[in-house]
């Protein structure tokens, strides 16, 4: 992995193959690479990414991207132990990847989310990560997606849990093919924020301890009311409590598979590919790159041409290519 | 009254510990319980696997609790509890034994420590959720207050915020919210059976004000110390006079025991520790308006390991010597009229109040746990940088180091106490003989009932639990059922919340290193920090885990109640270069091994540091099972631990990462992690 460790280790192609045949023990090397900013380590995730791309597959991966966001304290890791055990029980496997806010000021981050959620440490279905936002402004890290996207080949649902409200459901909107924000009773920002248009609307809308009652009920009503006016009234709002007896679990489940991808989830998969592309381009070639290829418009009209099956590296070496850049 | 904190090893071996004890002049019961029984599980759980005795004794059923007591008469004794989470259970098994030895509960006379806030803040040893742990403390106060009258249902402890790292200020209005909530609760419990604001109500008020009892630490600042103990008497009466409606003067002393301060102990030079120990106290007795009225000491060597029988005798003949042969019980209150103490204890109680204001906002201290934490955390950061830095002098080890050999130290087993490993086992046995001998039917019936009680918040779980115990259930019984209703809990670990790194620290040329591995390993060095086993004392491993954030590193932080295969599917799935294990418990022999095998039977290869009380002679049995480095009480600079951890991935790179062998025969086997 460091260029001298254990060579199969770092060998990208041979853990995409594996993925690909669902097996869920390449996980952590998985994420090793992906995460790795060495140029081999590149090189070999390249070669990873390729094994699980919609041609390889023959199609999309089969897995599940599920965004779960929410403002600190909404009650998302117990939500997240509760789902774990609903998805395990009904035989899925379920991969988790934690986003924390990082400390940028000395650029270390405490990772807490893992202490938080619940679960059987010898259950051989459940693969939890924890990694930190990472450096971009706007958009989840490169390896958090290419992790969604690699880890859909082999597990059945893929959760990428992240903090915030108003910006984070836009970033994981570009990964997800179904999108929950989580809010607790008497939250009133969310709802001002969903009025205003500063949040996108989400797939699904969960609200959290429903034990509270009346107040729960209050914020469902109140929810439920702003989303009819935006023309929304689809969107369920499920309200679900992880007090013993757990409440609302099973219909959250049920909403989250009906809601998977607005219906389409190639066209949603689709639109995630070109987004990273896009970002990823801008990531690396920044303004310059950008005014190369003629602005943002140009840049989404060519990806509109681009044949639907590509990856995102292809997507990117496309826009390079068409820039002059490469 | 005087005591020695005591219990090891077996129900047994403690009864003879006390026997011998009260032969030598001590006048009233201190027991300690192990791990698994203050946590509520039995010793043939995953959990208790290598806690078993270690730090007090193990207590898994009536049995275990009638050979404890065994010859000692209960209608006498005064009994200290230090039991929190499982108090309830605890106090049953007593009042049990003490009927079979036909002595009425109303005559029992003792303490349960009973008190949870803390364990969420700083001990650790919980059970059950916040709400539902209030719910019974509140059940035990109203059971007691009625039925065991001379009993003190719980101490409200500052002792373990001290030693967690709170200030003299933090300490006070900690402890004092805290029973501000333990007060309301019993309130509510009380309204519920007698008229709110009725003359009955109010008596029983009365009753339960008066029965509050406080276990404080004392410092080695004796002087500053001594004037918090005032503040709190005064805090206390004001309490009870304006929120509670209390008139009686006798209710409304402020009664308080005392054990006195373990964190300032050191490893290094630990003889110098018994002079810290007859200066602390010093400070709970000089002054006779805030006398102590019980005082447990600890042992020279409680930053070693476990002391022995000699150990603490020293510690009560400390205590003899200051009752018997100095002159300080002979004054009436010496600081009276003190302008400089007077204007001490103004100065903290003035912080106090705008401290407990600040909890007060946050709804309360069950509400506030999180952010007391977090607090806590800050403190006890601020005071190792003061010792890092040596504007805390800590004589012996960051200042006049260089020593004679000590000749104290100088015994095969380096002065201090080691259970035989061998006795887990046999508690193991003894705990399914007694399952198998026991009435099950009768067992089945007062659990289901127990757990119906508890469905039900106007039942008091006393009851149940008393039946319960008299039946023949065990403590992970118990525990479990009461864990079925209300759920499990893992408290706030604080951590998340601590500021950045203090300026003073000079942290650059350190993350300087940490982004040239950066470089070099192609991410971000990334480091758990977990403690396995169940010791809860998680000060040590917070440190650690803040620090390396600090350093620029990614910390997962696990916190306490690790199992090894936790710990192992955590460093898996992680993906991390290296691994910070902290035990305190003693129990290091056996669970560090088994977080080793864990590892690699997982196929992580990373290495894994040790930071403890790790006794000398054990150092090299660690490192044999694989440890890279052990570091303890002496090692108090955590930059340089740091630096340690940096070189130590530098240098060893290429075993540093987590990965799990991408081989596909081994693709299974590290799944299964």
């Amino acid at each position: 992995m460091n260029g001298t460790a254990r060579p199969q280790d770092g060998d990208g192609a041979a853990l995409g193959t594996r993925l690909r045949e669902r097996d869920l023990g390449a996980a952590p090397a998985t994420l090793n690479l992906l995460e790795s900013a060495t140029r081999e380590d590149r090189e070999q995730a390249a070669a990873l990414l390729a094994e699980v791309s919609p041609a390889a597959l023959g199609g999309e991966a089969p897995g599940h991207v599920i965004g779960i966001t929410g403002p600190p304290g909404a009650g998302k890791s117990t939500l997240l132990s509760a789902l774990l055990r609903a998805w395990r029980e009904n035989g899925q496997t379920v991969a988790v990847l934690a986003v924390d806010p990082s400390s940028r000021r000395s650029g270390g981050s405490l990772l807490g989310d893992r202490a938080r959620i619940d679960f059987d440490a010898h259950d051989r279905g459940v693969f939890i990560r924890s990694t930190s936002a990472g450096e971009r402004l706007g958009g989840l890290a490169w390896a958090t997606r290419a992790a969604a996207h690699a880890l859909a080949a082999a597990f059945d649902v893929v959760v990428i849990e992240t903090v915030g409200v108003g910006q984070a459901e836009t970033e994981v909107a570009d990964v997800a093919d179904t999108v929950a924000v989580v809010v607790q009773p008497g939250s009133g920002d969310v709802l001002q924020f969903l009025k205003a248009g500063i949040m996108e609307i989400p797939d699904v809308l969960v609200i959290t301890k429903a034990d509270l009652g009346q107040l729960a009920t209050r914020t469902r009503r109140d929810i439920a009311a702003a989303l009819r006016s935006l023309g929304s009234s689809a969107t369920p709002v499920v309200a679900v409590s992880s007090l013993s007896p757990p409440q609302g679990i099973g219909e959250l489940t049920d909403a989250l598979r009906e809601r998977r991808g607005g219906g389409d989830v190639g066209a949603r998969r689709l639109r995630a590919r070109r987004s990273a592309a896009l970002a990823d381009f801008a990531h690396e070639h920044g303004e310059r790159g950008m005014r190369a290829l003629g602005g943002r418009r140009a840049a989404e009209r060519l990806l509109a041409a681009q044949e639907p099956a590509l990856e995102t590296a292809a997507l990117v070496a496309a826009l390079e290519h068409a820039a002059g850049v490469r | 009254m005087m005591r020695t904190y005591a219990g090891h090893s077996t129900a047994k071996a403690s009864n003879e510990l006390y026997r011998r004890n009260l032969a030598k002049g001590q006048t009233g019961l201190s027991v300690a319980f192990d791990l698994p029984t203050q946590t509520g599980y039995d010793p043939d759980d995953e959990l208790a696997r290598g806690e078993v005795g270690k730090v007090g004794v193990p207590i898994s059923h009536r049995g275990d609790m009638d050979t404890l007591m065994e010859g000692i008469p209960l209608g006498e004794m005064n009994t200290s509890m230090t039991i929190n989470a499982t108090a309830a259970w605890l106090l049953a098994l007593y009042v049990v034994v003490a009927e079979e030895q036909g002595v009425a509960q109303d005559s029992l006379q003792g303490t349960t420590q009973n008190d949870i806030i803390k364990e969420f803040l700083a001990r650790g040893t919980y059970a059950f959720p916040p709400a539902a742990s209030m719910r019974l403390i509140a059940d035990m106060i109203a059971y007691t207050v009625e039925h065991v009258p001379r009993w003190n249902p719980i101490n409200i402890c500052s002792y373990h915020l001290q030693e967690a790292g709170a200030t003299p200020v933090q300490e006070i209005a900690y402890a004092m919210s805290n029973a501000i909530a333990v007060l309301d609760s019993a309130r509510a419990r009380v309204e519920r059976a007698h008229e709110p604001g009725g003359a009955e109500a109010q008596q029983l008020m009365e009753e339960v004000f008066g029965r509050i009892s406080f276990f404080v630490n004392a410092g080695v600042r004796f002087v500053e110390e001594h004037a918090k103990l005032r503040a709190m008497s005064i805090l206390w009466e004001e309490l009870g006079r304006e929120r509670y409606g209390v008139q009686d003067r006798r209710h409304l002393r402020f009664r308080y025991g005392v054990q006195v301060n373990s964190l300032g102990l050191t490893e290094a030079q630990p003889e110098n520790n018994v002079q810290r120990i007859v200066l602390e106290a010093l400070a709970v007795t000089l002054g006779r308006d805030a006398r102590a009225r019980a005082i447990q000491l600890p042992a020279w060597n409680e930053a070693l390991g476990l002391p022995r029988p000699w150990d603490q005798q020293w510690s009560l003949r400390i205590q003899q010597v200051l009752a018997y042969e100095t002159d300080i019980l002979e004054y009436p209150d010496i600081f009276e009229g003190s302008i400089v103490m007077d204007g001490l204890v103004a100065e903290l109680l003035d912080g106090a109040r705008a401290e407990m204001a600040v909890v007060a906002e946050h709804g309360g201290a069950v509400e506030a746990v999180a952010y007391m934490k977090g607090a806590l955390v800050d403190s006890h950061r601020e005071r190792i940088r003061r010792i890092e830095t040596g504007e805390q002098v800590v004589v012996g080890q960051n200042r006049f180091t260089e020593t004679e050999e000590s000749p104290l130290t100088a015994d095969a087993e380096g002065g201090i106490l080691v259970v035989d490993p061998a006795i887990e086992a046999q508690q193991i046995e003894d705990v399914r003989a007694w399952r198998a001998g026991r009435d099950q039917a009768a067992v089945d019936a007062a659990l289901a009932e127990l757990a119906q009680a508890a469905r039900d918040e106007n039942e008091n779980l006393m009851v149940a639990t008393i039946a319960a115990a008299r039946a023949g259930a065990t403590t992970g019984e118990w525990a479990r059922t009461l864990r079925d209703v209300f759920g499990s809990y893992r408290a706030p670990t604080g951590v998340g919340e601590a500021a950045a790194a203090p300026a003073d620290i000079d942290l650059a040329e350190l993350r300087e290193e940490v982004a040239r591995l950066e470089e070099k390993l192609g991410r971000r060095p990334k480091i758990l920090v977990g403690k396995p086993g169940l010791d809860g004392h998680s000060n040590g491993a917070e440190q650690i885990a803040v620090r390396a954030r600090d350093a620029g590193m990614d910390v997962v932080y696990e916190g306490i109640r690790l199992t090894p295969a936790q710990i192992a599917a955590s460093a898996l799935q992680e993906g991390v270069h290296v691994i910070g294990l902290s035990i305190l418990s003693g129990s290091h022999r056996e669970l560090i091994p088994a977080v080793i095998d864990a590892l690699r039977e997982a196929g992580v290869t990373a290495p894994v540091v040790v930071g403890g009380i790790i006794p000398e002679q054990d150092v090299a049995a660690l490192r044999a099972a694989g440890v890279a480095a052990v570091y303890t009480p002496k090692d108090f600079d955590i930059t340089q631990i740091m630096r340690d951890i940096v070189e130590l991935l530098d240098r060893d790179g290429t075993a540093a990462n987590g990965a799990a062998p991408v081989a596909p025969s081994a693709a299974s086997a590290s799944s299964a992690a």
